[in-house]
Formats: structure tokens, C-alpha cells, sequence
């Protein structure tokens, strides 16, 4: 009955994304950081999320933003999950996704726009990319805007620091965003 | 409680809609009827009302999209003289439910729908008889005479006997 509901289910997810009812589309890829959730509107990459975010949470709450319509339809997500093995195996760079940032407003935004010009293998500090995005005692508020990024890794939040040098926090924890920087600088 | 990401809804009640196509319509059509089933459920889930019995709604689309396909059958239905011999529509060879179906497949229509809804679905007689027509006490009689037939025809599963 498992193996009959699986080739159903992927089944419907060709024909809802046909009929135009596939309104996110998500998988999940394991990668040195853990398992990472990926979703996806037709507009582009919504939400990469780490396992400490709690995959479920966050379907449901892509379910109340943007759409019930949630299914698990790998098709929709092969050029991201292909990028993120690229990358995770130091051979790419830099993502090229169409991203759909509609969870993400105002200055967060702004701040998200300015952390995807923050280089491969380079860090910048909470106050530098305040400056950068014309509120320079905005530091608290960038933070804010890292530890809510709905787009890790792919949007390299992880590339900023505490100006004293330390890393600071990160929404994968800790090690993940350690496990980042050392790829980066290794690569 | 906010409506679910449709995937769990899939993952839920999928196997209970997969058994009520099979029971109506047979296993090989049940594909088909389920895919159709949760296409419609799909397009319909954001305006389902919050607090709904999803199972009870799967299982009506459910019904509608079987009898749709039992219509469509019979519409290509061709009356011949000698019946030709056909590969099995009831699973394939060693598949342990095979001989089930069959044996369901059997029963006259109202006997098999009650059957499929309450044994299989699990949905109350007051519900079955809502979907099938007549009165609850209608639908356990059938449900009760389908039991008993398939006791007579349906001699178990290899493991179970």
C-alpha cells in the first residue's frame, strides 16, 4: 500500500503541476548541513529550510502564507537540489535560481538584496551591511533579518559576522554556518 | 485549525480513498479513480471549509469519480457472442487480494458499497446511507448480507487461512 501511495502521489503531483494547481512544491535533500527542505512557487525558490526549523512547521506555514495547495514534487526543485550538490561538493560559486522572495518585506528584503552582493568565500559584518543598506544603526534589525531568512544558505546569510570576529548566530545553528565558511574558504 | 499542506492530506486518507476505488470500481481502474479523486480535491481544498470531515469529503468525491468511471465502462461495453478470454482483472497472479476483489467485485452494487464505506472507508451508517441513498438501517443491513456473502465466496488469503 506504501509503494502504491508513493507513485500515486508522484502521480498527482505531475498532473496538479499540469493543471496548474501545483501552488508550492517541495523536497528535501540531505546535505553535510543535514536535511534541507526546499520549496518552490511557479515564480521561483520560496523557502530552503534547515531541520531545526522543523520541516513540518514550516510546510504548514507555507500552507497559510501562500497556499494549501502543497505538494511533494521533486520535478519543480531538480535545478535547485542540482546547484546545492554542486555547491556542497565546492563547484559552484554562485546560485543561479529564480527566487520568489514574497516571504521576506521592507527592510528585510532590502537586506536580503544586499547579502546576495557578499561574495563566495568572503564574510561581512551585521554593521557593514546595515551601512550597505542605508541604516547604519540598523544592526539589530539585520540580524533580525539573517535569522529570518527564508532563502539559507542559497541568500549566504550565512556570510556575515559580529564585527569582533566571531560568528555570531545563525538560523541552521552554529556548526552549520562554521560548516559553510570552511567549505567556502577551502574550495 | 488552519487548513493542512495538501501533502498530509494525501498521506492520510490516501490509502482509505485507494481501498474505496478498489472496492468500486476493481484494482485495475482504482488508479485512475484516485488520481481523479484528489485532482478535484485539490482544486477545491482552499475553499474547503475550516473544521470540515475531510474523509467523509475524499470519500464523496471519491464515489462520484468511481460511478463516473462505471458509466464510462459501460458506455464502452460492446455486447458480444462468445466473451473473449481476458488477462485478470482482479490483481496480479500471487497478489494476496487478489481473490478478494474478485469475490467483492461479486456482490450486488448496493452490497458492495456498503461494505466498501464502512469495512474499508469506516465511515458511519448514517453516512453511507447519506451517499448511497436509503436509511442507515438499510445500509447495515447491506453491509451485514455483503459480509455474509463474502464469508461463503472468499475463502482468505493464502497467510490467512
Amino acid at each position: 500500500m506504501t509503494a502504491d501511495l508513493d507513485r500515486l502521489a508522484a502521480r498527482l503531483a505531475r498532473a496538479a503541476d499540469d493543471a496548474g494547481l501545483l501552488d508550492v512544491a517541495f523536497t528535501t535533500v540531505d546535505t553535510p548541513v543535514g536535511p534541507l527542505l526546499l520549496a518552490a512557487t511557479g515564480q521561483g525558490l520560496v523557502r530552503v529550510a534547515y531541520a531545526a526549523e522543523d520541516h513540518d512547521a514550516v510546510l504548514q506555514s507555507l500552507a497559510d502564507r501562500i497556499s494549501p495547495r502543497v505538494l511533494r514534487a521533486p520535478a519543480r526543485l531538480d535545478p535547485a537540489v542540482r546547484q546545492l550538490e554542486e555547491y556542497f561538493a565546492g563547484r559552484r560559486r554562485a546560485f543561479d535560481l529564480p527566487l520568489d522572495l514574497r516571504l521576506s518585506a521592507g527592510f528585510r528584503r532590502d537586506v536580503l538584496t544586499r547579502l546576495r552582493e557578499v561574495g563566495y568565500g568572503r564574510t561581512a559584518s551585521y554593521a557593514a551591511l546595515a551601512a550597505a543598506a542605508g541604516s547604519p544603526r540598523a544592526v539589530r534589525a539585520v540580524g533580525t533579518a539573517c535569522a529570518t531568512n527564508p532563502l539559507p544558505v542559497v541568500v549566504p546569510c550565512h556570510r556575515v559576522v559580529r564585527s569582533d570576529g566571531a560568528l555570531g548566530d545563525y538560523v541552521g545553528g552554529v556548526a552549520a554556518k562554521r560548516t559553510l565558511l570552511s567549505l567556502e574558504a577551502a574550495a | 485549525m488552519p487548513l493542512e499542506p495538501f501533502e498530509a492530506v494525501v498521506r492520510r486518507h490516501g490509502p482509505t480513498v485507494l481501498r474505496v476505488c478498489r472496492a468500486v470500481v476493481g484494482p485495475d481502474a482504482a488508479d485512475d479513480a484516485w488520481s481523479e479523486t484528489f485532482l478535484a480535491a485539490l482544486r477545491a481544498y482552499p475553499a474547503l471549509p475550516l473544521g470540515s470531515d475531510v474523509e467523509a469529503w475524499l470519500v464523496t468525491i471519491a464515489r462520484r469519480k468511481a460511478v463516473d468511471q462505471l458509466r464510462a465502462a459501460a458506455r464502452r461495453a460492446v455486447p458480444v457472442a462468445e466473451p473473449p478470454e481476458v488477462p485478470s482483472t482482479t490483481g496480479l497472479p500471487g497478489e494476496r487480494d487478489g481473490e478478494l476483489w474478485a469475490a467483492l467485485a461479486g456482490l450486488p452494487e448496493k452490497q458492495r458499497q456498503t461494505v466498501a464505506y464502512h469495512h474499508l472507508a469506516g465511515l458511519p451508517y448514517a453516512e453511507i446511507a447519506a451517499l448511497v441513498g436509503g436509511t442507515p438501517e438499510a445500509a447495515r443491513r447491506a453491509a451485514a448480507d455483503g459480509i455474509a456473502a463474502l464469508r461463503r465466496t472468499y475463502r482468505g488469503a493464502p497467510d490467512d487461512r
